[in-house]
């Protein structure tokens, strides 16, 4: 009863703050939904047995990418909402009116199939037996994560130059 | 810990992806687009450790955590060369107006 409940209040947060992004006309509010809406998916992530995952998603996600994001906010000078006007756009109301269709579609193929969560020790998420995973399993692809950001670090560097 | 149904995991990732895809097409502010495919990444992730949660194998429930890490440093490196393409495009263009950028159409 006690995770149900839980599930519910992290739902509803979920649920406004994503709204918040899509909805709130300011940057720099938007930044702060997303914020609040990744620690919410973070508690989700506990509930799931991921634990390892939810430390993660609240410092990379939450911490690093987030910081990321409200930086170039600031730098670029965008905390006034006039600085973009968004035009009124006949694509609005239709746009809204297909994600709720989506929800509704994906929500009663979803009911109808699946049950219950299978059985699955405690320790599952633990770094443990992520990094067991990780490193056995999973290394090609690891590797490859690590040219990945190698790639990204080149990137960002060539991006930043003066005269591109 | 007792049991919540797995398909209320995937309705609610269902929800925040069809709400990163609403911002991705209404919105002009290429930061908050970015936002919204941050949004629909953490749907993707969401839906990866529920159904990970099915699984009844142990090395199929963690190989949805792995999957998700990875998820995690590809949206680490997207934002990092996102961010840097913005920042270069107001630089460039002294606007970041999704409207205005308009180099690559045909």
């Amino acid at each position: 009863m006690f995770g149900q409940i839980l599930f519910g209040i992290m739902a509803l947060v979920i649920v406004v703050t994503s709204i918040g992004v899509v909805a709130v006309r300011n940057p720099v509010r938007s930044a702060l939904n997303l914020v609040a809406n990744f620690f919410a998916l973070a508690v989700l992530y506990l509930l799931l047995y991921a634990q390892f995952v939810a430390a993660v998603q609240v410092i990379v996600y939450a911490g690093a990418i987030m910081v990321l994001f409200l930086f170039t906010i600031m730098l670029l000078n965008l905390g006034a909402p006039a600085e973009l006007a968004e035009r009124f756009e006949w694509k609005r109301p239709i746009t809204w009116g297909l994600a709720l269709l989506f929800v509704i579609v994906l929500a009663g193929g979803v009911f109808a199939r699946l049950g219950e969560a299978q059985p699955a020790p405690e320790d599952i998420g633990t770094v443990q037996m992520v990094g067991k995973y990780l490193f056995t399993d999973w290394v090609y692809p690891f590797e490859l994560t690590s040219v990945l950001l190698l790639i990204a670090i080149v990137g960002a560097i060539v991006m930043a130059k003066r005269r591109l | 810990m007792e049991a919540i149904p797995i398909s209320w995991f995937l309705v609610l990732s269902a929800f925040m992806f069809a709400m990163g895809v609403t911002g991705v097409v209404i919105r002009r502010n290429p930061i908050v687009i970015f936002m919204c495919i941050e949004l629909m990444l953490n749907a993707a992730n969401l839906a990866f450790l529920a159904f990970a949660r099915q699984q009844a194998q142990l090395g199929a429930q963690v190989a949805g955590q792995v999957y998700t890490i990875l998820v995690m440093a590809v949206a680490a490196a997207e934002v990092a060369i996102g961010l840097g393409i913005i920042v270069a495009i107001y630089r460039l263009r002294d606007t970041i107006n999704v409207d205005e950028m308009n180099l690559l159409k045909f």
